[in-house]
């Protein structure tokens, strides 16, 4: 945690720290908000709307890192804030090189309080990026820090804080409360000299730190009560420090009240007091110098005790938010209680199965409301954990605006169905390997400008990143319309790293070369996509998840990859089937067909591979009982039913004993609980209280190939 | 006890603004905009408003017009939170009917100190 200025006497033995979660979401979300609207923003022709939208993101994180004592936050947001403002006033007009300075702030921003909350602790260096933006808000010299945002600009030591706060001139005599800033000093405690300045000339006035004397980047902030001008001070000052160090603002006093408004207190102080104040006369305010006029009359001395109406709601109940904030870790303890509910469920109605339905009708209802009910119960708490793709949609526009710029490339970002919803843990998964694609779309398959103008393309490439539900899947698809896979490249390279690639491959299967290990397509290899060890990468990880990767492409025109996954890790749709005495669960989503085998439609091929043809396509076949060696007492029924299963672009046919039924599985991590298993991915609990193993199609579907 | 009506569109300060109040007695009913606290005075009384200024949809200037025009609200003390304390963001609350203003940041003593001087 970060050093804060929290004082306890100051918060009157409140502790807020137990603040600072809270903060720090709400600190992510805005920044996410600015991004997206700064990303969005168009530069020539801002919209009001979004410049205030913009403005209050930096507003309110400005607020609250002031309030609980982050400094540096504060600091740069007030920066930031200052900037905005002039802009949703008109009285700056918009630059790129405005938003990739509050882009940059924004990033550093994220830093700053991922230090405040631990996560690293190198000190991020701000001075650069505050004396920027400083100086375009100033509107002096935005020509001189138009140059790429990441190149420094030219970087002056001494931070150029011109007054530009124009006091307005005092009366002499009147007695003024200031906030001083000095700095950034070299060291910090030359400013305690002007504190011996004020011991020294007595009819100067009064100054005292603040802060306790702390100082934030070398700059210290010190509180001055003094008649003299600003001119007169200043000019004294510089005996100590530089004039371009020092900067006089009127204190922001905290509060006050306004003369005769309603409410002001009686004691209403006539000057302002420390932080705020009241109008005199507003209503409500506590009794005002001036009498109050008979209608605000209630505020003054004694106030009135308001009768209740009596339709009030109970006040106690009245602290309403509309969103709630719970840890993971409590829901997902929520969803394996319910998962144990469902399996308890599944048992008591198997157990019940055999009874007299005329004898024990009441029961049988019961059960079946219990059904309904664990059922509703279930979907109602996994949708707890499920959240919008646009949380993994959101950080691609910044990520592409930069990497385009990069790669001088013009590129547009669609998304569509960024309400789509998916298990929290599969977006914090999957994030990963969609940026690999849209990273890769815009590197090898987004071509330059020149380029697609010269192919009869529109200039601007596009990147489209979609996510739509299919039945229990959730499919994600990461589109570009750059210049797609070309065949004959593909099935060159196979070869040249010696990949079996026969010329008689289909068109899939020679996409799917590029997940192949250390497979990389670009003739120059980029430090963007780096070395093609990526998309091999990307394929575990999906397949990982229990989800399927397809691509489809057509020379010229773009690409198009297709990633499905399941909606949650937690529950599947499983077809049980029985081998023996052995009960296993397909994944409903990988099962195709299954038919009763006849004799003549199997072959054996090879010696012992043994293929089944299905509408004149052959497959191979998976004998269940001896991959997982199942011995066999019962010959009688041996095994009659395939059951043709898809993964990984091949289809098997598994022989099997019979199929039992479809039903839901709680899925139970088998390597949790006991240890990896070859070709199985998971384990559940039947209705009666036996475990059924869960098979992983895809480690099947490997499996066959070799 | 007193209810007060806390308007504030950030979740950390309105909990901070809450939690506070509540530890020193007072009744609170948070709003997370102009609008919603708009709403939730329909049919309830506070003895005090305390609203940010700086908010979507309505924002705390907005706030205290519209409840200023309730004869409810007529005298009920109303305090503007803000990061601005120009003249201007003064002369514009005054003229809304606000009571007074508190400025951002404030630590929780500074709000307690200035509540009691409206609320009593």
């Amino acid at each position: 945690m970060g050093e804060t200025s929290n004082d306890s006497s100051q918060n009157a033995g409140i502790d807020l720290s137990q603040f600072y979660q809270v903060f720090f979401e709400e600190a992510g979300e805005n920044l996410d908000r600015m991004e997206k609207l700064l990303l969005e923003l168009n530069v020539s022709a801002a919209d009001d709307e979004e410049m205030n939208a913009i403005f209050r993101c930096a507003h309110s994180i400005k607020g609250g890192a002031a309030t609980f004592g982050f400094k540096d936050v504060a600091e740069l947001t007030h920066q930031m804030e200052t900037l905005l403002d002039k802009l949703r006033r008109h009285e700056l007009e918009p630059t790129s090189a405005m938003v990739d300075v509050l882009l940059q702030a924004g990033d550093a921003l994220r830093a700053q309080l991922a230090r405040h909350q631990g996560a690293d602790d190198a000190v991020v260096d701000t001075s650069e990026l505050l004396n920027n933006i400083r100086l375009m808000s100033s509107g002096a010299a935005p020509a001189a820090v138009v140059a790429p945002a990441s190149v420094p600009a030219p970087a002056a030591q001494h931070v150029e804080v011109v007054p530009v706060s124009v006091l307005a001139a005092p009366a002499d005599s009147e007695v003024r409360m200031l906030e001083l800033r000095v700095g950034p000093l070299d060291d910090p405690k030359h400013a305690d000299n002007l504190v011996d300045l004020f011991k020294e000339i007595t009819d100067l006035g009064t100054i005292e730190p603040l802060d306790n004397g702390m100082h934030a980047d070398g700059i210290r902030r010190f509180k001055v009560c003094t008649s003299s001008s600003d001119n007169d001070l200043l000019d004294l000052f510089t005996f100590h420090v530089s004039r371009d160090q020092v900067l006089l603002t009127p204190l922001t006093a905290g509060y006050g009240f306004h003369e005769g408004a309603p409410g002001t207190p009686v004691s209403a102080p006539a000057t302002e007091e420390q932080g705020f104040g009241f109008f005199d006369d507003a209503p409500g305010s506590p009794g005002s110098t001036a009498p109050s006029p008979a209608a605000s009359g209630p505020a003054a001395d004694a106030p009135p005790i308001r009768a209740v109406a009596p339709k009030v709601e109970k006040a106690t109940t009245a602290a309403e938010a509309s969103t709630l904030r719970v840890s993971v870790e409590k829901v997902d303890q929520l969803i394996n209680l319910v998962g144990e509910l469902v399996i308890t469920q599944a048992m008591l109605a198997q157990n019940t199965q055999g009874l007299d339905p005329a004898l024990y009708q009441q029961l049988a209802a019961g059960l079946a409301d219990l059904d309904r009910n664990t059922r509703d119960l279930q979907e109602s708490v996994m949708s707890i954990r499920m959240i919008p793709m646009s949380m993994v949609f959101n950080r691609f526009p910044r990520m592409l605006r930069d990497l385009a710029a990069k790669l001088g490339k013009k590129v547009d970002f669609v998304t569509i169905g960024d309400a789509t919803e998916l298990d929290k843990g599969l977006v914090e998964k999957i994030t990963d390997p969609l940026t690999h694609l849209v990273r890769n779309s815009c590197d090898h398959g987004i071509e330059t400008p020149a380029e697609r103008v010269a192919k009869g393309k529109p200039e601007t490439g596009t990147i489209t990143l979609s996510a739509s539900h299919q039945g229990g899947s959730i499919v994600i698809e990461a589109r570009d319309d750059g210049k797609g896979l070309s065949r004959d490249k593909l099935l060159k390279k196979a070869r040249e790293k010696g990949i079996q690639a026969p010329d008689s491959m289909t068109d899939a299967e020679v996409w799917s070369l590029i997940f192949a290990p250390g497979f990389s397509t670009a003739d120059v290899v980029t430090d963007v996509s780096g070395r093609g060890v990526g998309m091999d990468v990307v394929k575990k990880n999906i397949l990982s998840l229990g989800g399927t990767v397809d691509i489809d492409s057509a020379e010229g025109y773009g690409m198009r990859v297709s990633v499905r996954l399941p909606l949650t890790l937690a529950i599947m749709d499983g077809m049980s089937v029985g081998v023996g005495e052995e009960v296993y669960i397909l994944p409903l989503s990988s099962v195709v067909e299954s038919f009763q085998v006849q004799e003549e439609m199997v072959k054996t091929i090879g010696g012992s591979g043994r293929v089944v043809k299905v509408r004149d396509e052959y497959m191979p076949v998976l004998e269940m009982e001896q991959v997982f060696n199942i011995p066999r007492l019962d010959f009688e029924h041996a095994s009659g039913i395939m059951v043709v299963v898809e993964a990984e672009g091949g289809r098997i046919a598994l022989l099997v004993d019979e199929l039992l039924g479809q039903q839901q599985v709680v899925v139970k991590n088998l390597e949790a609980n006991y240890r990896k298993v070859n070709d199985v991915s998971g384990a559940t609990i039947m209705g009666d209280g036996r475990v059924a193993l869960i098979l992983d199609v895809g480690s099947l579907v490997r499996r066959s190939r070799h | 006890m007193h209810s007060i009506l806390a308007v504030d569109d950030s979740a950390s300060m309105r909990q901070m603004v809450s939690f506070t109040l509540k530890s020193a007695g007072y009744n609170v009913t948070e709003a997370v905009d102009g609008q919603d606290a708009y709403e939730k005075t329909n049919g309830r009384d506070f003895d005090l408003v305390l609203t940010d200024q700086n908010m979507p949809r309505m924002d705390g200037i907005s706030l205290t017009k519209k409840l200023r025009d309730n004869p409810k609200f007529k005298t009920t003390p109303i305090l503007i939170l803000t990061t601005e304390s120009s003249d201007q963001m003064k002369q514009a609350g005054r003229s809304a009917g606000a009571t007074g203003w508190l400025v951002k940041p404030f630590d929780p003593a500074k709000l307690l100190e200035v509540i009691k001087k409206v609320v009593r």
